[in-house]
């Protein structure tokens, strides 16, 4: 018995250092040799300056930007040291208000007439409180405002976002989708130019 | 809808095709024959034995089996305790985090060490890295390692004949270890890295965003503990989102990736079980049950998803149901997942559960009651499925009048008590659990939604528990004294109230005597068989939750068809 135990306890520790240590850091030598950008969070960086980055959402409340999808992750929305969803259920009395209220704004921020439909992606809140990406149809509603914000031609706007769909990988797989933080980049730099 | 469907069909023929051969070198493996990366394999295995002092060759009855299991468990859960409690004098802590609080560490060393990796803590704002790492990876590979143990032991049961001898332990677990999850995590997570997955022990970075606020990005060694987490069926994200964050899950393709990874390892086994039993078509079998039970699953959530909810649904165009998921997965990346992971006994997510439709999360909740046997978790799949295997062959043999067999060997009074034990134990936990939580103060104080929502955010966790998945209706605040300790009672109960009966059924059938088939044997390879096994599947799981069921997500669905919101 008191052998076992012992013999259990030494496998324990070796396999603990195997996996738990050697195997870790193996990868995260291969990772940092390798994929150096992507292991360190893919960062993009404006005037050599990190401002963010590509995998995770940012906050954009001003009107001269393409706003991200609500987000519950910390208090103000898109912590990324506090990634969450808003676990609200399909008949939550908070949820039905949350959501009614962002349609209006939406409607309201963008001009939008009563009749038209909203992308659902636009007023609901993602599942890792970071998501980086809306959908085409929420990039393309927010053209108007933008190109009045900025003074730039409607055309110009709607032609950056068509060059910031990115399609379905491999053809089939997931959703159409724009980064939000991409495109904003690419806006400022137009604006600049 | 094309692409969805494409898209299910590519998941199925990609996992059929990469777990068949991964079945016959897993038969391989725990026969002891050549492979052909023994010349690396070998000496590591011959080194870890030499350290420990352990005879991997020494043959241990059932008894000595589960002793040594349960000694090296128990002796892994103190070390994820003690781990967490000195993470701040450890090193690999560039936030300089705490001590975990003693019930959350508890509650989380139980949960890790049974694989089913419930989380009552966000790991970004808990966990340091060298807890990531030596206490939460190593469970990771070591609890997937103990499934896969566990199902070699009973396969040995059927197969062997007159010996009380079901393999050895300690052999069985570090095969598993070196031959199939370590070099397989090591590919899965450089695919991983490729794709963005961050893999690093650097501090947080916070940078000026664009629009000039600050956001803190918090860092860590995500891919390796990723690929593990997916490929054991553990599920215990890296940060609090799990596989909806970014870093953990960052493209379409690493979301097929990991589903088909999370399905690997537990589809392979089946195949192996027919390598290993020398007649492949009981495997096919036996898979072909649970893909069919897993078809209507997926069919079934995501059905659902694409129906949407009608009440927050107004003035949205399609797809309607946003809420809880993220972008790139779309509809069908997401149903896929949440299908997948709670089949599976992962627990991984890349949706929030709660916010599923009432019916779509009704699913993945069924699937974990039917006790996680629709592909099932690493090992528990296939030894979870034999119990529901016995009491098939048990019914027929009832309604022919004749003992019933399997594979040659006689079921008897001692294996039937054993798999019905097996079977009730879980679910008596998720009814006993739910019922105390339901009219406890403590129970109540935890709950995000009201309403039926409510009942369904309650049951799901102890059906979570029960089932080791691991998966929650995250709404619920389970980081409470009431909570850690009633989940971490539940996941140690559905691990070794099910295992110790089934390494019981394994000695036991191991003694029998083979008796060649018969003209009155009920053959347990055509598709009498795998309906009749799928039926009893079902309506051991629909006699027991049922009603319960119908208070929670069924009356929500009904509710919500009349606008009612609470």
């Amino acid at each position: 018995m008191w052998k076992q135990i012992t013999s259990a306890l030494r496998l324990l520790i070796l396999l603990t250092v195997v996996t738990g240590i050697a195997y870790p850091l193996a990868m995260t030598g291969v990772a940092q040799a390798i994929f150096p950008e992507q292991a360190n969070g893919s960062l993009v960086y404006v005037n050599d300056k990190p401002t963010g980055s590509i995998l995770l959402g940012q906050n954009f409340t001003t009107a001269k930007y393409f706003h991200s999808r609500p987000s519950s992750a910390g208090t103000d929305g898109y912590d990324a040291a506090g990634s969450s969803g808003s676990n609200l259920g399909p008949t939550s009395k908070k949820l039905v208000d949350t959501v009614k209220d962002n349609i209006e704004k939406v409607r309201s921020e963008n001009q939008l007439e009563e009749s038209v439909s909203i992308p659902s992606d636009l007023v609901m809140a993602s599942a890792s409180g970071l998501d980086p990406d809306i959908s085409p149809e929420a990039a393309y509603l927010q053209v108007n405002r933008i190109a009045n914000e900025r003074g730039i031609s409607e055309n110009e706007v709607r032609r950056l976002v068509t060059s910031h769909v990115q399609v379905r990988q491999l053809g089939f797989l997931g959703a159409e989708r724009v980064n939000v933080l991409a495109l904003n980049m690419a806006l400022d730099r137009l604006a600049s130019k | 809808m094309i692409t969805d469907v494409l898209l299910f069909i590519v998941f199925f023929v990609l996992l059929l095709l990469m777990a068949w051969p991964l079945g016959r070198y897993m038969a391989k493996v725990y026969s002891g024959e050549r492979t052909m990366f023994d010349t690396i394999f070998l000496p590591m295995e011959k080194t870890l034995y030499r350290l420990a002092g352990i005879d991997g060759a020494q043959e241990m009855n059932w008894r000595q089996y589960a002793g040594g299991l349960l000694i090296f468990n128990i002796l892994g859960m103190a070390a994820v305790v003690a781990i967490q409690e000195l993470q701040a004098i450890l090193p690999w802590n560039p936030e300089g985090l705490a001590a975990v609080p003693f019930d959350l560490a508890f509650n989380t060393a139980a949960s890790f060490m049974t694989n089913t990796n419930w989380q009552a803590y966000s790991g970004e704002t808990t966990m340091s890295y060298f807890t990531q790492m030596a206490a939460l990876t190593v469970q990771n590979f070591l609890s997937a390692a103990t499934g896969m143990a566990v199902a070699v032991a009973l396969v040995r049961g059927l197969t062997r004949k007159n010996t009380k001898h079901i393999g050895n332990f300690w052999s069985d677990m570090v095969r598993s270890i070196i031959w199939i999850l370590l070099p397989l995590s090591i590919v899965v997570s450089m695919l991983f890295m490729q794709q963005g997955v961050i893999q690093n022990l650097s501090p947080y970075v916070t940078v000026d965003t664009l629009e000039g606020g600050q956001q803190t990005i918090a860092m860590g060694p995500v891919a390796s503990q990723e690929a593990i987490k997916e490929l054991g069926t553990n599920g215990g994200g890296f940060f609090n989102t799990n596989s909806a964050h970014p870093f953990e899950n960052p493209t379409p393709l690493t979301n097929l990736v990991q589903v088909l990874s999370i399905f690997l390892i537990p589809t392979g086994m089946v195949f192996m079980f027919g390598n290993m039993v020398k007649d492949r078509r009981q495997g096919y079998a036996i898979l072909a049950a649970m893909l069919l039970l897993f078809s209507v699953s997926l069919g079934g959530l995501y059905a659902s998803e694409i129906y949407g909810n009608p009440i927050t649904g107004h003035g949205l165009s399609e797809p309607t149901n946003m809420e809880g998921k993220d972008m790139r997965f779309g509809t069908n990346g997401s149903a896929l997942f949440a299908a997948v992971t709670t089949a599976a006994s992962c627990g991984a997510v890349n949706t929030m559960h709660d916010s599923l439709t009432p019916l779509g999360g009704m699913v993945p909740m069924l699937q974990m009651m039917l006790g996680e046997v629709v592909i099932g978790g690493v090992g528990a799949g296939l030894y979870g499925m034999m119990m529901f295997i016995m009491l098939t062959v048990f019914v027929v043999g009832l309604m022919v009048g004749r003992t019933p067999e399997y594979l040659g060997k006689k079921i008897e009074a001692n294996e039937m008590k054993m798999a019905i034990i097996a079977i009730l134990i879980p679910a008596v936990t998720v009814l006993f659990g739910s019922a105390i939580s339901v009219i406890t103060e403590a129970g109540l104080a935890g709950l995000n939604n009201t309403g039926p929502h409510g009942l369904s955010e309650i049951l799901y966790a102890f059906a979570s528990a029960a089932g080791n998945n691991g998966s929650a209706f995250a709404g619920l605040s389970a980081n409470t004294l009431y909570y850690n300790l009633m989940i971490a009672v539940g996941v140690l109960i559905g691990r070794f109230g099910v295992i110790i009966p089934v390494l019981a059924i394994a000695g036991s059938l191991a003694e029998k005597r083979v008796s060649p088939p018969g003209p009155g044997t009920f053959p347990t390879t055509g598709s009498l068989f795998v309906l009749l096994l799928a039926g009893i599947v079902v309506m051991v799981g629909a006699l027991t939750f049922l009603p319960a069921l119908s208070l929670g997500p069924i009356i929500e669905h009904l509710l919500m068809l009349q606008g009612m919101t609470f």
